[in-house]
């Protein structure tokens, strides 16, 4: 005990090793190898050689910008959909779920106990163009014979934002919800009407946890594939399908592993611009 | 006769749950008064000014604030504003913006802004902190940015909310004065709450005492010190003796009671409503010690007993006596007198306990649990 308190900052690191170990082995390693593969040469069947070939890169950018620029899109507006859906639901969570406010949020959790995967697939069947949700429709008249949801670009943008709702609205709750309710009288004593006191006061208090949601949909929704490859057809595929395709279809290690920085650099960039345009002083609290 | 600022009309508040928080209060605030609502935790008093400031609606009764009534108007529509308990101010803007809010908000042109939160920062001393954060400040400043805040929008009535319930004794003391200086500067008409008997009776030019969502009694400070009315409010504000006694009749002007164990006190005589049946009070500190073998003036009431207890505060010396005819009084002799030779009375001593007739007062049980 004594040792600890006379090296605090030892004990600092060795609460920190495990985690540092892991992202070592499991995080930092497989990049810097995924790295070395993307700078390699050669076929499956001729082998491989490590050639330091960077023109890979603007290759494969000029062959699949389509596809990075088609998921940016796509992610960019399922974190929109996520947040339009997201928010109103945490507001109400937050401010009216009174008693039963656990209750709600588990059932905002609840999807998580079935499978991404599954849970894709039986949209597929859902969304069928005479399933459970068309059929009717079109039976009745209401919806046009040909009209169809699977295999259109609105089909993988909802699914993403079905699928990564909860990872929205859980940042927007926690915000929400730490919202001292006496601000919100002080507001109103201070003649601020309905809209002024979500306008002034919980809206730039929520900031903090309408950035976290919206990295937290977006960067795994950039880099989704399942929605894509489910509901989507070969006009929808994003540039997640681009990468799964080259490593486990045509062993074209060296583009695959390529792909994978470009999109690592373009969401990094995305996400600085995005700090930017919020406004990082609400999220430090600085002073400007 | 003064205007009248706020009227509360047979104000009851009842939650959900059956607890009737305020029961039938009715009072009245002049213009201009400094005005305390005092109560311990739970006695309907925020409660009471949550529903003049419009955060509540009362289940029933009525709230005029300069004759107008106000019962069902939303807090932003009435010409009142609120220093809040723990200040809650606004964590993402300035200090600067935090004092503009209302102003913002009644879009006040923005030269005028800038002039009017200046003065306001330079009447609460908080010049050059304008471009501060809340996060970056002391409580006691934060204390009058909530000042500043409420104050900048010229509000008709300005409601506190237990405002230095946060600071420290010291701080306390000193924004105490302060208020007191802002309120009479600005003029307007403070209303107070407070559980702390001292701030409310330092600061206030009345108080209304409240206990079980029921007011017991209201009136200046020394009144209410002087002449309690109930035993709630003998015992809350300072120490009361209190002593069963029944009426009978009038002696010299006085009227005169007798004490359980036959003692003869005497009392004004506007003190007794005619029932027979009274419970006497005295203050500590009217009551003079006398030894046993006498001293005392022939007016005096008068009772006998012996120290149990004494301690000594500096100030005054504070004495437990147990009474011959059953009982215990609490004494307190200021020391000023100890250099021309009077001495402490030790524990154990024959005392002889003297205070005069016009220091007796009359309180009635608990509003609360009477009616």
């Amino acid at each position: 005990m004594s040792w600890f308190r006379r090296h605090p900052s030892a004990t600092a690191y060795i609460l920190l090793a495990p985690g540092i170990l892991y992202l070592l082995v499991f995080y930092l390693y497989p990049t810097a190898q995924m790295f070395l593969v993307s700078l390699w040469t050669g076929s499956p069947e001729t082998g491989y050689a490590l050639t330091g070939n960077f023109g890979i890169y603007p290759e494969a950018l000029a062959q699949y910008s389509e596809h990075l620029t088609r998921s940016i899109f796509y992610g960019g507006a399922a974190t929109i959909v996520t947040f339009l859906v997201g928010f109103p639901l945490a507001y109400f969570i937050a401010f009216r779920g009174g008693r039963y406010k656990s209750v709600l949020l588990f059932l905002v959790i609840a999807p998580f106990f079935t499978s991404f995967l599954l849970r894709t697939l039986s949209w597929k069947i859902i969304f069928a163009d005479n399933g459970l949700a068309l059929g009717p429709l079109k039976d009745a008249g209401l919806l046009p014979d040909t009209f169809r949801l699977l295999a259109t670009p609105t089909a993988v943008i909802a699914g993403i934002a079905y699928n990564f709702l909860p990872f929205m609205t859980l940042p927007l709750y926690v915000a929400l919800e730490k919202i001292p309710p006496n601000l919100l009288e002080a507001a109103q004593d201070l003649y601020a009407d309905g809209w002024q006191r979500f306008r002034r006061v919980t809206l730039p208090l929520a900031l903090p946890g309408v950035f976290a949601g919206s990295l937290l949909t977006f960067i795994p929704a950039v880099g989704d594939f399942i929605n894509a490859e489910l509901l989507g057809d070969p006009r929808s595929q994003m540039i997640g399908n681009v990468i799964q395709a080259r490593f486990l279809r045509v062993s074209d290690y060296p583009t695959g592993a390529a792909l994978s920085f470009i999109l690592m650099a373009a969401i990094i960039i995305g996400v600085l611009l995005y700090a930017r345009l919020v406004g990082t002083e609400e999220l430090t609290g600085g002073t400007t | 006769m003064t205007a009248i600022d706020v009227r509360l009309l047979e104000v009851t508040k009842s939650f959900g749950n059956g607890i009737l928080a305020v029961d039938r209060v009715s009072l009245d605030v002049r213009d201009g008064e400094f005005f305390s609502l005092l109560g311990p935790s739970g006695c309907g008093k925020t409660t009471t000014l949550r529903m003049i400031g419009g955060f509540e609606e009362p289940t029933s009764g009525r709230i005029e604030l300069q004759g107008q009534d106000v019962t069902w108007l939303p807090p932003y529509k009435r010409n009142v504003n609120t220093v809040f308990q723990n200040y809650a101010l606004f964590p993402h803007l300035s200090i600067f913006e935090n004092v503009a809010f209302g102003l913002r908000r009644k879009k006040v042109a923005s030269d005028q802004v800038r002039q009017r939160v200046g003065e306001m920062l330079e009447l609460v001393e908080l010049r050059g902190f304008e471009q501060r954060r809340p996060g970056q400040i002391s409580g006691g400043q934060a204390q009058r940015v909530a000042l500043a805040r409420a104050l900048i929008n010229r509000p008709a009535v300005l409601l506190l909310d237990e405002p230095l319930g946060a600071l420290d004794l010291k701080l306390r003391k000193q924004m105490q004065l302060e208020l007191k200086r802002i309120q009479q500067e600005v003029g307007i008409t403070f209303i107070y709450v407070t559980h702390d008997q001292d701030e409310a009776m330092t600061m206030s030019d009345r108080i209304c005492v409240m206990h079980g969502g029921r007011y017991e009694q209201l009136g200046p400070p020394q009144e209410l010190y002087e002449r309690p009315q109930t035993r709630f409010v003998a015992s809350f504000l300072g120490i009361s003796n209190l002593m069963a006694a029944s009426s009978d009749g009038v002696s010299d002007g006085y009227a005169v009671a007798r004490l359980r164990d036959g003692t003869e006190v005497r009392l004004p005589r506007p003190m007794v409503d005619g029932s027979h049946d009274l419970e006497l009070g005295v203050r500590p500190e009217k009551i003079r010690l006398h030894p046993a073998a006498g001293g005392a003036e022939t007016a005096d009431n008068l009772l006998h007993g012996h120290v149990r207890d004494v301690s000594y505060t500096g100030v005054s010396t504070q004495y437990l006596i147990d009474l011959s005819g059953g009982g215990a009084m609490t004494v307190y002799e200021q020391n000023s007198a100890r250099a021309d030779g009077r001495l402490i009375h030790r524990p154990g001593e024959e005392v002889a306990v003297a205070w005069s007739p016009d220091d007796t007062f009359v309180v009635r049980s608990d509003a609360a649990t009477a009616a």
